[in-house]
């Protein structure tokens, strides 16, 4: 191919389809992606806002909390306090990605290989999306969600519909298996279900039902909640998922409340493996389409202008501040992820002595696509860090780590980036990014199913942070409500 | 396998749902926002967006999280060192976890107060929310005129415009399925069969055997797709509509507006922004009220909309010629038994000498019984305000229709000094009784 594929900023969907072939060629030939077929959305900055506010899925059920995250984004939006994300990409097969109307051509293109190529590439093939998330059925179970939310709302009312979603929310970092997959039905017992099942239809099988006209069509929420999965005992205490207990076990939700609880957990498992995965997953998109679009420009497909702004717009995404820039807040995920995916490159190709010390398993290895494809398809962003955050990166952005003690009156440093700190100041960073350890480790203790019904949960403090007093009465009226009963939620003294 | 979607033309206000629900949650604490904020504005402003803050409280979502400004300890890691060496101390933010970038970002607080912009609809729906006009009654429900269609489910008979492709589909489709209506695909293998046999020069005679059958099996085939037709009459169906009255009570607002030289440009301002508000309310709240617009001097006459409000006119003081002209069109135009009759009057409050004395006689042997509703507004200045602190002085006809106001339940008396007025007084003009 010669000649720049565009040739200004404007973009029509001939020259899209074009750009989009150049970049899949370097790619999958190229760089050895494996990715989901994609389908391109293009889509208006309204239509982007309403994608924000629905946990950026395409479809979603209707509750007052996004309609509140609308009202929040749109007003900064117009406020011009915030930008709009140039794209956003569902972890769905066909992978769905929106591009947002008003990007210019180069724009699209790195936004194409960000998503369509970059976080595609790590959906289809990071053990934690693997393993926890359905990319094949979400869409149609995001769908079904939606439909049954309808019902029950106009079923019992849009009030009653909306405390047990209320409630359901607030637990909804407490509605994830970290640990274990959740006990699926042996097979023996779900051919017997299905056995039942079909006893139950021989039974109540009737001639005078084939005749009904093809009209009559009750919209009737599929009922779920099979009667012989809610058998109590079944869970194992302590069960460290909440809302998966109560489901099961609550003695007054009915069976429509536990189909909601069951799909408000179902998106909290859906989305925990992004949760552990920021670092490693815009890291990723970020490198390929920063790999992509040079490569594009090598070839002679894109124009130095288009090149410019490509640069312009991804320095400014992996742009960190020092920590007492008053732009400082927090460490950018993009700009670790991608220091560390180009530092990795680096050590495949220039190693110095450092690196072979540190790395010798692939130091000056040369390939290191090889390198990064495992990297994103066996880790998640704690054991990532802990692995191949090199003593080079930590010099180049200066890392130090600190000690802070509630009631003390300042941080102590404890470590920062020389020989006798890097494996601590790395494992501090590592730890940081384990969610697990970010969230309350609260799980059920037991349930007084006999005489008060009272629910006990515990809480294990990690290094004895506390949890926030206002929040934790606040949620425990909400697993009170869900319960049924009285909940009681205690310390209990780390080991 | 790429696919290009174009979904930029796709419905618009996809989460209006939720927007709306939102509302509907934040309902106290956005009616006290709405309301403060309209406090100040000027009335022109009501019709336009605004941006309400509201306090998160009734919005909360709570979530178990750590506190560790509380208790215990953490590490962590920042970016960018210059001159620390292990064992130095940074000195913590003053109070508490309030540390600049780095500790909000650690606990994701800071959402106490909460900003987002209102339409002009969904401000005025909140500020119309608990009024209405008092005393409306029902006056003919044998003039009910109007009428409206609404669905009345599904019909097998109807005009084509009106058919139902879904349920005319389905049941096609059931009706195919089960007479087994072949299919085109179906057909199509056989005759390829018996191309391909056909093709073949020397015949043998299983091949022979073979066409035949095939040839009647396409006959046969080709004349079940004739008589099971793809759409038969008895699948189609129509939506069915049916007309049905609404029955109505119509009510007409007279609004009596004083232009005389004595009102300044700020008291002629005050008044029609408070018609305003009263012309948004009913054109909002009730869909059939007719709205008479009537201004006086010494002479009055009637005007239209843009007339009332744009116009600039002066002259002498006769308020009672606006009353004349007001029962002169109720005579003509609005009978009492069909309509309900509501009038709003603005004025500075003087008047011709003996005038104030006519006016009282003319409401109260005339006017009130017919009226449902009398409000009167007299608009002062800031000092005059001052000077008649109580509600007992005021000018000449502010005293004679506080006399009138005791013998009338249905006659309202109200003072705007100020912009700010406007609001808090029409809102108390109109309020909802509590007991119906």
């Amino acid at each position: 191919m010669t000649g720049l594929l565009f040739n200004d900023a404007e973009w029509d969907f001939a020259t899209l389809d074009r750009t989009f072939r150049a970049i899949e060629e370097i790619a999958l030939n190229e760089l050895g992606l494996d990715v989901y077929p994609s389908q391109i959305e293009v889509i208006s900055s309204e239509q982007m806002l309403d994608a924000y506010s629905s946990m950026a899925m395409p479809l979603m059920y209707s509750h007052w909390s996004f309609g509140k995250l609308f009202a929040r984004e749109e007003s900064l939006y117009r406020a011009g306090y915030t930008a709009l994300a140039y794209e956003v990409v569902i972890n769905s097969n066909p992978c769905i990605c929106y591009l947002l109307e008003e990007n210019t051509m180069p724009m699209q293109a790195l936004v194409m290989a960000h998503a369509a190529f970059g976080h595609n590439h790590f959906f289809k093939n990071n053990y934690l999306f693997q393993q926890w998330t359905d990319a094949e059925g979400i869409l149609d179970y995001l769908s079904f969600a939606k439909r049954y939310v309808a019902a029950c709302e106009e079923r019992y009312g849009r009030e009653e519909v909306e405390l047990t979603l209320d409630s359901a929310h607030a637990l909804m970092n407490e509605g994830v298996f970290r640990y274990r997959r959740p006990p699926r039905p042996s097979r023996e017992r779900q051919r017997e279900k299905v056995r039942a099942r079909l006893r139950y239809e021989e039974q109540a099988h009737n001639e005078l039902w084939r005749t009904l006209p093809a009209g009559v069509d009750v919209a009737a929420p599929p009922a779920i909640a099979d009667a012989d999965e809610m058998e109590a005992g079944e869970s194992k205490l302590p069960e460290e998922n909440i809302l998966y207990f109560l489901e099961k076990n609550s003695p007054s939700l009915r069976p429509w409340q536990r189909e909601i609880l069951r799909i408000v957990r179902s998106l909290a498992q859906y989305f925990y493996p992004q949760r552990q995965t920021k670092v490693m997953n815009e890291g990723c998109a970020t490198f390929i389409h920063y790999t992509i679009m040079n490569r594009l420009y090598d070839k002679g497909l894109i124009s130095e202008g288009a090149l410019l702004e490509f640069l312009h717009s991804h320095t400014s995404v992996v742009f960190q501040p020092d920590f007492d820039d008053p732009r400082f807040s927090g460490l950018n995920p993009y700009a670790l992820g991608f220091a560390m995916m180009a530092d990795i490159k680096r050590i495949a190709e220039h190693p110095t002595a450092e690196d072979k010390e540190w790395f010798g398993e692939f130091a000056g290895c040369g390939d290191y696509m090889t390198v990064l494809r495992n990297a994103w398809a066996n880790y998640r962003d704690e054991s990532f860090i802990e692995q191949f955050l090199s003593p080079h990166l930590m010099r180049q952005l200066r890392l130090f780590a600190l000690h802070d003690k509630a009631g003390a009156g300042a941080y102590d440093v404890t470590h920062i980036h020389d020989e006798r700190g890097y494996r601590d100041t790395r494992a501090a960073l590592a730890r940081l990014y384990d969610v697990a350890l970010a969230d309350p480790n609260i799980q059920v203790a037991r349930a007084d199913l006999q005489s008060s019904r009272t629910l006990y949960l515990t809480f294990k403090p990690h290094r004895g942070v506390p949890l926030h007093r206002t929040s934790k009465e606040q949620v425990r009226a909400h697993i009170r409500r869900l319960w049924g009963h009285d909940v009681e939620l205690e310390d209990e003294r780390a080991d | 396998m790429t696919h290009f979607i174009d979904r930029r033309l796709n419905p618009k206000g996809k989460s209006l749902g939720n927007r709306q629900r939102f509302l509907r949650r934040a309902r106290a604490q956005i009616r006290d926002a709405v309301q403060k904020s309209l406090k100040d504005a000027a009335v022109g402003d009501v019709d336009r967006a605004r941006k309400v803050k509201i306090s998160t409280r009734g919005t909360s979502e709570p979530r178990f999280r750590l506190d560790p400004a509380e208790g215990g300890e953490r590490d962590f890691v920042l970016p960018g060192n210059r001159e620390y060496t292990p064992g130095d101390e940074i000195k913590k933010p003053p109070s508490g976890a309030g540390g600049g970038g780095k500790d909000a970002a650690l606990s994701g607080d800071g959402e106490d107060d909460f900003e987002f912009t209102m339409t002009q609809d969904e401000i005025l729906d909140i500020f119309f929310e608990d009024l209405e006009l008092p005393n409306l009654v029902r006056t003919t429900l044998k003039e009910t005129t109007q009428r409206s269609w609404r669905r009345a489910g599904i019909t097998t008979a109807g005009a084509p415009t009106q058919i139902n492709l879904v349920r005319t589909m389905r049941n096609s489709f059931s009706r195919r399925l089960a007479l087994r209506r072949p299919s085109l695909a179906e057909i199509k293998a056989l005759v390829d069969e018996l191309d391909e046999l056909l093709g073949k020069t020397p015949q043998l005679p299983e091949q022979e055997a073979r066409i035949l059958a095939l040839r009647q099996q396409i006959e046969r085939l080709d004349a079940r797709r004739k008589w099971v037709a793809f759409i038969d009459p008895i699948d189609v169906r129509f939506n069915a509509f049916t007309e049905q009255p609404i029955p109505t009570s119509q009510a007409v607002m007279f609004c009596l507006m004083d232009v005389s030289g004595s009102m300044g440009e700020r008291e002629k301002e005050l008044a029609k922004r408070f018609y305003m508000l009263l012309h948004l309310f009913l054109k909002r709240r009730y869909e059939k009220v007719d709205v008479v617009f009537i201004r006086h001097t010494h002479d009055a006459q009637e005007v239209d909309e843009q007339e009332f409000f744009y116009s600039r006119q002066s002259g002498g003081t006769i308020v009672s010629t606006a009353l004349d002209k007001m029962l002169e069109i109720q005579k003509a135009r609005y009978a009492t038994a069909d309509w309900n009759i509501y009038a709003a009057q603005a004025s500075d409050g003087f008047t011709q000498s003996g005038d104030a004395r006519h006016c009282v006689e003319m409401l109260d042997a005339q006017i009130m019984p017919l009226c449902q509703y009398y409000a009167y507004i007299e608009i002062l200045d800031e000092r005059e305000m001052e000077v008649f602190a109580s509600e007992e002085s005021g000018a000449e006809l502010w005293r004679a229709y506080r006399a009138l106001a005791t013998r009338w339940p249905n006659f309202a008396t109200k003072r705007i000094a100020k912009p700010s007025d406007i609001f808090p007084v029409f809102r108390e003009l109109f309020r909802k009784e509590e007991s119906g």
